[in-house]
């Protein structure tokens, strides 16, 4: 198995590692950086738990290789606050009850974040097919639409 | 001050700060110095002898450090575990496997990288043997045994009811419809896999397990039973059951996976972490469900439901793996009388073994309470359409009336309380039903397919009373300790674990309700078996009946020590003290007063002498019956003649589970419960081959619904207090699973119902629908 040195930006802080060329991004974020906020709920990119930001798009990171993320900038779930302040779409999912086992929840923000980016007044059928990357087994997504809508509106403001 | 926020509050969740900034703590965030990974071997074939097992490849690969086989536990005599349900199941076998996905080997490694290269390395030479996939012919002369140990492939036979009398009641029925009713095996497929770190302290003979377990302090016992004779003893094992990612009944069982890591971190001494990967969950982990159903009932001529029969064969693989209350091997399953009102029932079951996974698990239910209620509503439904009556007309003719309870089931349950009517007619006022009854009229004129389903459940949870529920012996109470600071905050810690339903707010509120104490300064503990009172957890929607009861019991008892102290510190007599909210004042005399904070305070600094210092109670909660939530739901499907393709154009569902202690989370609760009814009922089912291979070992073929597929819910709500819980709470969060599968398939019937089609079985799949379209001459073909 080959080596590779890579530098990966996460959440504005640069690491540098050696890593197998196998390594799954999602692995690396969590083991090898301790950032255990991204989730792996299985193993074939059907769920999304794992969803993080790379260079500005949602991936899944089960289904990236660490090598892969090299000179990148990745955003994860820890890095979603500023300064303290939690992102509208934190305040979102608390507000609204979207959550519950939270689990899933790190991936849904994550994807919902990136939904918005790309689509700031999205319509629910566009949330719901937006969102349909990830899988979340508790909530029955009622109220993680109304999360996203409601962050929708707060960063219109 | 802070709000009290007590019953009735949405306040949002407590345990949400956590859980939205990544910082919720689940089993594989756990690390610990020295971790070592373990890794499992498993079969491809559903029976086969082992003829060899070479472990010599794998052993060559830098950072594979050891492997378990079946025949190193034998000599510790740990190659088999005891069962919840009182039947026992390999660890790892000695010479046959008996399921596709068994565990075989172990591999221990210094990454989950390197393990699984282990894992790739291990040679098992196996030689096939006759698999038996379908249970019935696993009950026909001269089967496949499954158990070497057991004498044939029936596991037990289960009957209750009165037999004679209601053949009788069929003998002189006007009208008897029968139907065979398959409940699909599936799955619970929380979105965190299982798995456990096991951390073994050879110097101190202590074992801290952490484990994804809804049932701490059961794994504890468990473990100090089938360990102790190799120096587990029970005051030396911890159990630490963290943030579960979902639960929904499968992380009930003990699975072989834990037993392995334990026996790895004894071994090899170094703490020992196993992570079950999706496939390895759905593959192996405890299914649920699998009921094969042949149910009949029973009418007078005026339409009024006289007797039921249902004769079962329950499938559960290769052991009965399932959590069921020892007394009840099928569960709560006789509560398949369901709201109905009348005296004659007979019901048998014949549990099964099968070359399958084991389990039987009650997946988001009671105990049996969703196979029961599918069959039930079906069969009313199959009934209304027999005798040409409206279906929501005749279950309000046959319901169980309002002043009928407390009421005695046919079958032997005492149901607490309920307002059937109210629900249904609530639930048809906020569906518009009579105009949708009107618009299908038309359009079937017109050759479209419209169907209007309904549900009309009983649950039955809360177990359970001691007298009747154990499991292992373990009488299923429930417990709650609660220690209030000298400045007013409390910490109370409880026998049950949340998986994601809240607990750590809604117990609050329970106890802020009964003490003044604001919810938001009480902090709730649960998982931990060293500091946790015993409990038997949180599964069968028990954990508000029992451990919900049991905080407000406790918090009673500190408010009777509150009120001495008050008369104490008012002097004044105990019986002229009025309490309010937060305080007690005099009677006639506002302004003397002291609040919960003073008392709490003078309970550490300024008691009565004959008193005990401090301020904290514990109870251990034996509810005196079952409670009974129930509902009304209507489902709204429109069929495509082109496709086959159902979809859900409206669901309205109302719900009585009692006292609401958090109405959003009741909410939420009920939204969630309704999608894993809905999954089951058109997607998902795991289907075996005849050679016992699972097809949908993985997530993209076990259809897990997205936010695409999922109906959009619409709730309403009835409130019917139960009269023996503290409180008047019944539980909520299985009761939208177990109600919803029947609504969407007596939808889907009642469209299809004027063609010919009497019955399909969930999942309602586009595939199957049309082709009972195209049986019945109504497919639109290109």
């Amino acid at each position: 198995m080959s080596t590779h040195h890579i530098h990966v930006t996460i959440n504005g802080t640069l690491h540098h590692a050696d890593v197998e060329s196998r390594l799954l991004l999602v692995h690396f974020i969590r083991d090898n950086l301790n950032m255990t906020g991204t989730h792996i709920g299985c193993d074939s990119s059907s769920c999304g738990a794992c969803t993080v930001h790379l260079n500005g798009r949602a991936v899944k990171s089960c289904t990236v290789l660490a090598v892969q993320a090299n000179d990148g900038e990745i955003t994860t779930v820890e890095g979603l606050a500023t300064n303290g302040a939690l992102h509208p779409i934190q305040e979102g999912f608390h507000q609204c009850h979207a959550l519950q086992c939270g689990f899933c929840t790190p991936g849904m923000m994550m994807s919902s974040v990136a939904l918005l980016t790309g689509n700031p007044n999205p319509t629910e059928d566009e949330i719901r097919w937006g969102l349909s990357g990830n899988l979340c087994r508790c909530t029955g997504y009622n109220n993680i639409v109304k999360a996203v809508q409601y962050a929708a509106e707060k960063m219109k403001s | 001050m802070a709000e009290i926020h007590g019953l009735g509050s949405s306040m949002k969740r407590k345990e949400d700060a956590r859980f939205i900034q990544g910082k919720g703590n689940y089993i594989d965030d756990h690390k610990l110095p020295g971790m070592l990974w373990l890794d499992i071997v498993r079969s491809p074939y559903a029976h086969a002898k082992i003829k060899s097992i070479d472990t010599s490849k794998a052993a060559k690969i830098p950072g594979v450090l050891g492997f378990i086989t079946g025949k190193d536990l034998e000599k510790y005599n740990l190659h088999w575990m005891p069962t919840l349900a009182g039947d026992k199941q390999m660890v790892l076998p000695i010479d046959t496997v008996k399921y596709q996905s068994q565990e075989v080997v172990a591999v221990i490694a210094t990454d989950r990288y390197t393990a699984a290269d282990g894992v790739a390395a291990v040679e098992v030479e196996y030689e096939p043997l006759p698999v038996v996939v379908d249970p019935h012919k696993a009950l026909e002369p001269g089967a496949t045994k499954v158990r070497d140990d057991k004498e044939s492939n029936r596991i037990w036979h289960w009957e209750v009811g009165d037999q004679d009398g209601t053949e009788a009641v069929f003998k002189n029925a006007a009208t008897v419809v029968k139907e065979k009713i398959y409940i699909p095996r599936i799955h619970v497929a929380s979105m965190e896999t299982c798995g456990c770190l096991a951390d073994w302290d050879g110097v101190n003979k202590q074992l801290t397990f952490y484990v994804t377990s809804q049932a701490p302090h059961i794994y504890r016992t468990v473990l100090a039973l089938v360990a102790g004779h190799v120096g587990l003893s029970e005051e030396n094992i911890r159990v630490v059951s963290p943030d579960l990612g979902g639960g929904f009944g499968g992380k009930v069982p003990v699975y072989p996976g834990y037993v392995l890591a334990v026996a790895a971190s004894v071994l090899l001494g170094h703490p020992i972490k196993w992570i079950e990967d999706r496939s390895e969950n759905l593959a192996a982990d405890s299914f649920a469900r699998d009921y094969h159903i042949n149910a009949e009932l029973a009418a007078d001529k005026d339409g009024h439901i006289i007797g039921m029969r249902m004769d079962t064969v329950a499938d559960h693989g290769y052991s009965d793996a399932q959590a069921a209350p020892s007394k009840f091997p099928a569960g709560m399953f006789h509560i398949a009388t369901g709201s109905y009102d009348f005296q004659k029932a007979f019901m048998k079951v014949d549990g099964v073994y099968t070359n399958k996974p084991p389990g039987g698990v009650a997946y988001r239910c009671s105990f049996r309470v969703t196979e029961a209620v599918h069959a039930i509503e079906r069969m009313v439904d199959i009934m209304a359409h027999e005798r040409g009556e409206d279906p929501a007309e005749f279950r309000m003719k046959n319901f169980i009336k309002a002043e009928q309870f407390p009421y005695m089931s046919a079958l032997g349950w005492e149901y607490d309380s309920g307002d059937y009517h109210k629900a249904l007619k609530l639930a048809m006022d906020m569906v518009g039903y009579a105009d949708l009854r009107k618009e299908q009229a038309e359009k079937r004129a017109r050759g479209e397919l419209m169907g209007i389903g309904i549900s009309s459940f009983t649950e039955i949870v809360g177990a359970g009373p001691a007298h009747q529920f154990d499991i292992i012996g373990l009488k299923m109470f429930d417990s709650c300790e609660i220690r209030v600071h000298p400045t007013g905050k409390a910490v109370a810690r409880f026998g049950t674990k949340s998986q994601g339903q809240g607990h750590e707010t809604t117990y609050a509120q329970i106890i802020a309700q009964e003490l003044g104490i604001p919810a938001e300064y009480i902090k709730i503990e649960e998982g931990d078996t060293d500091t946790a009172p015993y409990g038997l957890g949180t599964y069968a929607s028990r954990s508000t009946p029992t451990a919900g009861a049991a905080a407000a019991v406790a918090a009673r008892k500190l408010r009777d020590k509150a009120r001495k102290i008050a008369a104490h510190l008012l002097e004044c007599a105990e019986e002229d003290l009025v309490w309010d909210a937060d305080r007690f004042h005099v009677k006639g005399s506002p302004t003397k007063v002291k609040t919960i904070q003073e008392l709490v305070f003078a309970a550490y600094t300024n008691y009565p002498a004959d008193m005990e210092g401090g301020f904290e109670a514990t109870h251990y909660y034996n509810p005196p019956n079952l409670t009974y939530p129930f509902g009304s739901y209507i489902c709204v499907v429109d069929i495509d003649r082109g496709t086959g393709q159902v979809t859900t154009r409206r669901f309205v569902a109302v719900d009585d589970c009692g006292t609401r202690i958090n109405p959003m989370i009741v909410e939420g609760q009920i939204h969630g419960g309704l999608t894993q009814g809905f999954a089951p009922a058109m997607m998902e089912e795991m289907q075996y081959d005849a050679d016992g291979n699972l097809y949908g070992g993985t997530f993209m073929d076990y259809m897990v619904p997205t936010a695409v597929e999922s109906p959009k819910w619409e709730v309403g709500e009835t409130v019917t207090p139960s009269p023996h819980h503290p409180i008047g709470a019944k539980g909520v969060g299985e009761s939208p699973t177990v109600g919803a599968p029947p609504a969407f398939a007596n939808a889907v019937v009642d469209a299809l119902w004027h063609l010919g089609v009497r019955h399909v079985d969930i999942p309602i799949t586009a595939p199957k629908v049309y082709a009972l379209l195209k049986k019945h001459g109504a497919a639109l073909e290109e």
